[in-house]
């Protein structure tokens, strides 16, 4: 990372710790409970960023690991009494369905479209499968699956090994402004190491990588399943701080929100995701709670225009912005300037 | 040279290659040396390149072996048979067209355990090598096609390969580009051995010793440039008779 990069960086992280702290002062409980969902769709935007913009897996059922993610919390959040395990449980479950999802894809050498139109199919399969499963005999140990009727009344999230201390909404939404935290930097540091450097080269490449001897198939499986987990983080937050969950989490509408939100932000950062994931969302319940319009199509009018005029997303047009402003090239931005500084002293 | 005197670096036994009912490759025997240069001509359709992709792992033989320095590769997916030491020039440059050159030499370079020195020392000495330190930090997706070879070939040699298969090195370049890519080949060459698959005569006589000449999936000749080119048959399948 060079120093610009890292300057962006730290400014993201203390732009996030003063709202994490700051802004809950500010709104009553209801508001608070409202940024804790938007938090946890920044964090579920950030696992398709992660996975499409690095990986270059573009992945139209990402809703699926989200919605594992949630029902996996709320399924074990009921049995065990508590939201320790349950939390953890959400997060491997995903990871694993991914795992064994991307090892029959990555291993069988899909590619591209057929990756979108499997990652679809297979969202739509369990979409299908939960929705009947509405009759008592559908139940894991004391949980209901309830079909299209959804689970409700999920334990909240509590302190850790103390199922008695359910935490109120502020704390859950520091706690899950703290994970979104850490999702970001994690991507960051990922993205910039060696094993995200090679990823970026599959990305570009595959056959280039593998003739470099890199394992192609294994590098994008490790990147398909950490994408899993996170969304499935994600999803067990929204379960928990919704108190509910139905099978519209495995819709193909989730699914479809969470690639416009990542296309919208900039596919070639994190920060964007974020933004685009927060503004759009607030639009969206602007407008359903004021009725003003229909709230997809105007979502569908401000993608067209976003994709028409900033096809490389907002973020990386401002980067642009800024890069003309000062008289730098993007490229310099971008981190090309150490490269060109070696060129010299070769 | 021929390569009868010393051990195989590469083998192939009865290799054999199937689509369907076509045979493009068919059982064919073939030996190469270590430090050896061979240039493997024939016309479209010959099976030259489909040869030259299952010895890369690309394609999965039909049937017979290949062997890298006594070692069983047949059937080995492509990163493996590049972690022995294959290093491997595609005909259309497969290079990481999003990233400049400098990342592009240094993802070959760090393959593997590699300290960050050892991996700058690579960079530079390829870049030098090649010829292409002043692009350096450009995006290789806007370079020139011949630009692009160039990078490509620094790409296999800063993997450090005990031998490299280039498939139509000169291919797009200028005569500029391709008397540089000979002299390159012919620098590599002495401690590297090169498999060269090449349409261009000219290319050929710069570089080669030693040529096999396929034609319908099977070796028609082997042996030193100047018999090959004055062998009638040789001439009747591919060279035509304007080549003298």
């Amino acid at each position: 990372m060079d120093r610009s990069a890292r300057a962006g960086t730290i400014a993201t992280l203390l732009i996030g710790l003063l709202i994490t702290f700051g802004l809950p002062a500010y709104a009553d409980p209801f508001q608070v409970m409202q940024m804790t969902l938007y938090v946890v769709l920044a964090i579920f935007a950030l696992s398709l960023a992660f996975i499409w913009g690095v990986g270059g897996i573009l992945c139209f059922g990402q809703g699926v690991f989200f919605g594992l993610g949630g029902y996996t919390f709320a399924i074990c959040a009921i049995n065990f009494g508590g939201s320790t395990g349950a939390f953890l449980m959400a997060l491997l479950i995903p990871a694993a369905v991914a795992a064994a999802l991307g090892y029959f894809m990555f291993y069988g050498r899909l590619n591209d479209v057929y990756l979108g139109v499997v990652t679809m199919v297979f969202s739509l399969i369990i979409w299908k499968l939960i929705n009947s499963t509405a009759g008592p005999e559908w139940h894991i140990g004391a949980a209901r699956l309830g079909g299209f009727n959804g689970i409700p009344s999920i334990p909240p999230l509590n302190w850790p090994g103390r199922p008695a201390d359910a935490l109120d909404p502020l704390q859950v939404f520091q706690i899950a402004m703290g994970l979104l935290v850490i999702v970001y930097l994690a991507m960051k540091l990922i993205k910039g190491s060696r094993y995200g450097r090679v990823a970026i080269a599959v990305r570009e490449n595959e056959t280039r990588a593998a003739l470099l001897g890199y394992d192609v198939p294994f590098v994008k499986l490790v990147v398909f399943t950490f994408g899993g987990l996170v969304a499935g983080m994600a999803g067990a937050l929204y379960a928990a701080n919704q108190a509910f969950i139905d099978p519209n989490v495995f819709s193909l509408e989730m699914s479809a929100k969470v690639l416009v939100w990542v296309m919208a932000g900039g596919l070639s950062t994190f920060v964007g995701p974020i933004i685009a994931t927060i503004g759009l969302q607030y639009v969206a319940l602007f407008l359903a709670d004021h009725k003003l319009m229909n709230s997809q199509l105007v979502l569908g009018a401000i993608l067209c225009v976003l994709v028409l005029s900033l096809p490389n997303g907002i973020i990386p047009a401002l980067q642009d912005a800024a890069a003309w402003l000062f008289g730098r090239t993007r490229l310099a931005l971008a981190g090309r300037a150490p490269a060109a500084a070696r060129k010299t002293a070769l | 040279m021929t390569g009868e005197d010393r051990p195989p670096l590469l083998e192939a036994t009865h290799l054999t290659m199937r689509f369907g009912g076509v045979v493009a490759v068919n059982s064919v025997n073939f030996r190469l040396a270590e430090v050896e240069l061979r240039c493997l001509i024939g016309p479209n359709g010959a099976g030259k390149s489909t040869f030259f992709k299952c010895l890369t792992g690309q394609y999965q033989p039909s049937a017979g072996t290949v062997k890298f320095r006594g070692r069983d590769i047949t059937g080995a997916a492509p990163h493996q048979i590049a972690r022995l030491g294959v290093g491997i020039k595609t005909q259309i440059p497969n290079v990481f067209n999003g990233l400049d050159v400098h990342e592009n030499v240094r993802l070959a370079a760090a393959r593997g355990v590699k300290t960050r020195r050892m991996i700058d020392r690579t960079i530079a000495e390829v870049m030098d090598r090649v010829g292409i330190g002043d692009l350096s930090s450009r995006i290789v997706g806007t370079l020139a096609h011949g630009q692009r070879q160039l990078v490509e070939l620094a790409i296999v040699l800063a993997g450090e390969p005990a031998i490299m298969l280039l498939d139509e090195p000169s291919a797009g370049m200028t005569n500029e580009e391709t008397a540089r890519a000979a002299a390159i080949l012919r620098e590599i060459n002495r401690t590297t051995a090169l498999i060269v698959v090449e349409h261009d005569m000219q290319f050929v006589k710069m570089i080669a010793h030693t040529i096999t000449v396929f034609h319908q999936g099977a070796i028609l000749m082997e042996g030193p440039v100047a018999a090959v080119m004055a062998d009638p048959t040789v001439r009747d399948v591919y060279l035509g008779r304007r080549a003298a």
